[in-house]
């Protein structure tokens, strides 16, 4: 394996994650009064983020053959009605995907 | 409560999905023939974790650099909106500001997200406390995956569901905290609707934008729920 390339391709990937991240600090950072809509964003951006967030970590369910994505199905709204009722982070992640982790062994072979 | 045991304890929720992704990581490019100091040198400066696993047979095939840089943005284009609601806070944290802006990944994000804190604990050090555990921790595991993963006996397939159920639990807690339903509805209504049209691979950015796109129509409507906030 050639050394410069993998160096070069690593900082590649580094620079051009790096980038992204710095983005909008890029475009906003700095100036001394944040636009209005900036700020107002912060505070209404977080939720939809994080909903297609965990949309795209289950993105690959296939919902019309078996399994039908049961496993991730049940553990989701298991962990929903944790989290609901007992506002115990620990205890939903916890039970969440030790269930997950059975399902896809037992139950729901992939 | 101290601000770094605090961070600790926050943490705790993505332990196993890091150690889990790091690990498989470093037995990939273990097995690609790769030295454990790759793994450690893209640990500590990509540190991304699916574009980390999806470099490695990039590297292995010897991928034009350029396709590699594409496949990166391609992959971690979902950061550009990080960004977007951490700008006030942590461009007043003076030395750390880079830091905190380059290690923003989506576990971080999310810990951040919370927003919840203890009235004794500082606010900024205990966000720069959680930025590096979590780096330091991803750093570890990419390094043990290189060094002793193959060697790791459990069947750990699986595991990696626990940042889903992170990300899902912080879901819950915004539902429960903002008093308007609007952006979590607005997201889950793009990311469905993207999903089934454009499919798993390219709904992402579309879901994202659109939502963005969304959000700001609706800003009339939805400071007025802020106000009631008093955020």
């Amino acid at each position: 394996m050639d050394f410069l390339y993998t160096f070069f391709a690593i900082i590649i990937v580094a620079t051009v994650t790096g980038l992204i991240r710095s983005a909008p600090f890029l475009v906003f950072g700095g100036k001394k009064e944040l636009p209005n809509y900036v700020q107002y964003l912060g505070y209404a951006l977080p939720p939809a983020i994080m909903v297609i967030l965990v949309v795209y970590c289950l993105r690959n369910i296939e919902i019309s053959a078996f399994p039908f994505g049961l496993a991730e199905i049940i553990s989701v709204v298991l962990i929903i009605i944790i989290q609901t009722t007992k506002k115990n982070t620990f205890l939903s992640i916890l039970i969440g995907t030790t269930i997950y982790m059975v399902l896809i062994r037992t139950v729901f072979p992939v | 409560m101290e601000e770094r045991r605090f961070a600790l304890k926050r943490i705790v929720p993505i332990t196993f999905a890091y150690l889990f992704v790091g690990i498989a990581f470093g037995v990939m490019m273990s097995e690609a023939g790769y030295s454990p100091i790759w793994s450690l040198f893209a640990g500590i400066f990509i540190y991304a974790g699916s574009m980390q696993i999806v470099m490695v047979p990039l590297l292995v095939a010897g991928a034009p650099l350029y396709i590699i840089g594409i496949m990166t943005f391609l992959i971690n284009a979902r950061h550009l909106f990080y960004g977007i609601g951490f700008v006030e806070k942590f461009r007043k944290m003076g030395k750390k500001y880079p830091y905190m802006v380059l290690t923003l990944t989506d576990e971080v994000y999310s810990i951040l997200c919370l927003n919840d804190y203890p009235d004794d604990v500082n606010e900024q050090k205990t966000d720069f406390y959680i930025a590096l555990f979590c780096h330091l921790l991803w750093i570890f595991s990419c390094i043990l995956g290189a060094l002793i993963g193959e060697f790791i006996p459990f069947d750990m397939k699986g595991i990696e569901f626990s940042a889903t159920a992170f990300f899902l639990v912080v879901c819950v807690n915004q539902w429960e905290t903002y008093k308007t339903k609007i952006p979590a509805i607005t997201g889950l209504m793009c990311a469905v609707v993207f999903l089934i049209i454009l499919g798993p691979e390219k709904f992402l950015l579309p879901a994202l934008s659109v939502s963005l796109f969304i959000l700001i129509l609706l800003k009339n409507k939805i400071n007025l729920f802020i106000q009631k906030e008093g955020a």
